[in-house]
């Protein structure tokens, strides 16, 4: 099987934060204690939905040392394919679900002075995780969290009034923006700069920290993506010897699992570069969508990361 | 199952022997009657019963030696143990991998107690009995992974995660096929494997390193390594080369089937879960050519092993000169017979040598 090991839970919570997010919780069925991690791992969420399962990646945000229960926190995407819909609608308390082993590709880098996190909406949840880290080990840091509107502002109540000298809150509605060159200049030697937010907010702190001549290791993102809907597509796997229907709201991945081929995978979200597949042979375009392929990998044609790129056009053989 | 303590040295009057069930279980490291660097890793969960492989840390008849052989090459160096600042965190994640194995797995001779973050741990093989608060470092008498790898056969490696890459940023080793810590601490994965011959070329360290990367919490891996030492030796240290590399020179065709062992490194990998660090158990296992002799299929294959092996890697392990000698010892045990696949000796099915 593929992927990290697999834990068997029961929902024991699920508290709606305000419209777009909820939390759920999840303990063990047979009693025992789950594992520890660290701060900005993730778990992958398996969903029954139908006939699809659904492998979803969510950052913990409970505390790592906390073994007695898990937390996610989960924002409503309306136009995506269906997994936060999913967990929204049909996910009660009680349910008994499978997620994996924490699996972490965001991780602190701990020889850091000082971890200066900034966040940007749903993206604040590793970093909930990560705090409760350092404040248990004694780090320093600080967080410069953005979201839409105070009605949005999941956990901005608990971060206030707990860490109220560490958090600094903006508002998109009322105009507040995080002055980052301002920001980024302030820092102590030795600080690292952490970033999980939408795309453009990622790119934004990455190219402005890189142009104010941060060292590349200094600088930590990340970005989940999920696989979008599109065209679907037709692909032959070579060493299975099966032909193959990509439907328009499953990935690649999807696809391939659903016939029954085993495939890697850890993330599911375009970054840990384990689903890497070779191109045997393609006439069409790809849609490449991960973070892990290179731009001339991209442009070669001779790999893609099933979790989140497609295709288009008339033929694909992959190595699979 | 309780174990029998050998009294034993691996140095001056070399007194280390294995028992016969010792012998049985070495970890012979060929599966077929040739070798070369490969990838050659698998998932490190168990084995055949009583296999090297069963446990998560393997605990055998010479614990209590090596611990006392380890504990005077730091009184000697104590360089053999370092740890980087940001490495305590993972340190305390090995602690607990290594205290939460063997009390599973051994206990009648290890017991863990905890009670929230007060830990109490007995190891009776070593007489030790110590409470201490866990994640607190004044509360043990040395930091976290010193304190343990005193009392874990094997060196270790503890690997900083970050940039895509692995960073020797902890360890503790005294008993290594000559490779310095002191030398390779904070480098990273291609600069610490530099001196390694033809394997760079043929792209496995790219490959081992993409493996090492994925490694997850509760998925550990292990693979296999190995080279010749003449006596019974764990320290063969770059720091005291001055001191057994002469050692090499004393083989003679009388004494070599008691003085040349194969020396086989059973290597693990774990991920940490608080720090996501890696740790890398490298366990050595002795057993001297007489012994393996023992196992009819081992005599043919490692006579087939040695003669056939590129002389690269004869001279990156140190036994190119001593070769030819080998050689002349070894072929006495090979009848030109074919041999089974795979690493276990089939003592029932093997038959005898035919000369
Ligand atoms: C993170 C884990 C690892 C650590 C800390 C480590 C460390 C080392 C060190 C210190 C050496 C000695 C180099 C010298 O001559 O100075 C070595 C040798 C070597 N390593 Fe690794 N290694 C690791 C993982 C691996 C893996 C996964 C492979 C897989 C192919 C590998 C393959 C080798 C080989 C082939 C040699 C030469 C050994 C010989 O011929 O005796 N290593 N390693
Ligand atoms: S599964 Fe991680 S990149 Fe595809």
């Amino acid at each position: 099987m593929s992927g990290a090991e697999k834990i068997a839970v029961i929902v024991t919570d699920i508290v709606p934060l305000n419209d777009l997010v909820t939390r759920f919780e999840f303990k063990p069925i047979d009693g025992g204690l789950l594992p520890t991690f660290s701060g900005g791992a993730h778990t992958v969420v398996e969903m029954q939905d139908g006939d699809i399962t659904r492998l979803n990646p969510y950052s913990l945000m409970s505390d790592p040392m906390d073994q007695t229960a898990y937390a996610i926190s989960v924002r409503r995407d309306d136009e995506g394919r269906g997994g936060s819909l999913f967990m929204h609608r049909n996910v009660k308390v009680g349910d008994k679900m499978t997620i994996s082993y924490p699996v972490n590709l965001f991780s602190l880098d701990l020889r850091a002075k000082k971890h200066l996190f900034l966040a940007g909406g749903i993206g604040i949840t590793p970093f909930l995780a990560q705090i409760k880290q350092l404040e248990r080990l004694g780090g320093n840091w600080e967080l410069h969290y953005a979201c839409r509107s105070e009605s949005l502002g999941s956990y901005v109540d608990e971060l206030t009034s707990h860490h109220p000298n560490e958090t600094h809150i903006y508002y998109d509605d009322q105009d507040q923006k995080i002055d980052l060159l301002n920001l980024l200049d302030g820092q102590p030697l030795g600080t690292h700069v952490y970033v999980c937010g939408p795309k453009g907010m990622i790119n934004w702190v990455r190219q402005t920290a890189e142009g104010e001549g941060w060292p590349r290791e200094a600088i930590h993102y990340e970005e989940f993506l999920a696989p979008q809907p599109g065209k679907p597509f037709e692909v032959k796997l070579a060493v299975s010897n099966k032909v193959i229907q990509v439907g328009e709201n499953e990935s690649l991945l999807e696809a391939i699992e659903r016939e029954g081929v085993d495939a890697p995978y850890l993330c599911r979200g375009g970054a840990c570069g384990q689903c890497e597949t070779r191109v045997i042979d393609y006439t069409g375009n790809f849609i490449h969508r991960d973070h892990w392929l290179e731009d001339d990998e991209h442009a070669s044609g001779e790999k893609i990361m099933p979790c989140v790129s497609r295709f288009e056009g008339k033929t694909l053989v992959l190595d699979r | 199952m309780t174990i029998q303590f050998n009294d034993e040295t691996f140095r001056d009057d070399y007194s280390f022997y294995n028992s016969e069930r010792a012998i049985k279980r070495f970890p012979f490291p060929f599966h077929e009657d040739s070798y070369m660097y490969s990838v050659n890793m698998e998932q490190h969960r168990g084995g055949p019963m009583d296999s090297v492989y069963e446990k998560r840390f393997d605990v055998d008849e010479h614990y209590v030696a090596e611990m006392k052989d380890r504990a005077m090459v730091l009184a000697d160096d104590p360089l053999r143990c370092q740890s980087l600042p940001h490495m305590t965190l993972a340190g305390w994640d090995l602690l607990e991998l290594i205290m939460v194995s063997k009390s599973e797995d051994y206990p009648d001779l290890f017991e863990l107690h905890r009670d929230g973050n007060k830990w109490r741990w007995v190891n009776k093989p070593l007489g030790i009995d110590d409470t201490f608060t866990f994640l607190d470092d004044t509360t043990l008498p040395y930091g976290p992974m010193e304190y343990i790898t005193r009392q874990a056969q094997g060196d270790f490696c503890v690997l900083d995660q970050r940039d895509d890459n692995l960073w020797m940023d902890a360890g503790m080793v005294t008993t290594q096929a000559d490779w310095s810590l002191d030398f390779d601490i904070g480098m990273n994965f291609f600069e610490w494997h530099a001196p390694v011959p033809l394997a760079h070329e043929k792209g496995i360290f790219v490959r081992a390193l993409k493996f090492l990367l994925n490694i997850q919490q509760g998925a550990p891996a292990r693979r296999l390594n190995w080279t010749m030492t003449v006596n019974p030796l764990l320290d063969t240290s770059p720091e005291n080369y001055h001191k057994w590399g002469i050692q090499k020179t004393t083989l003679t065709p009388e004494n070599i089937g008691t003085k040349q062992h194969l020396r086989v490194e059973l290597q693990t990998f774990f991920r940490l879960p608080r720090s996501n660090a890696l740790v890398f158990p490298i366990r050595c296992y002795l057993c001297s050519f007489q012994d393996l002799m023992t196992a009819p299929k081992w005599g043919r294959r490692l006579h087939r092993v040695i003669r056939d092996l590129p002389v690269e890697l004869a001279t990156y392990k140190g036994f190119i000169d001593n070769r030819p000698m080998m050689l002349d010892y070894l072929s006495q045990f090979d009848d030109g017979l074919p041999t089974s696949p795979g690493i276990w000796p089939d003592l029932d099915t093997e038959p005898s040598l035919q000369k």
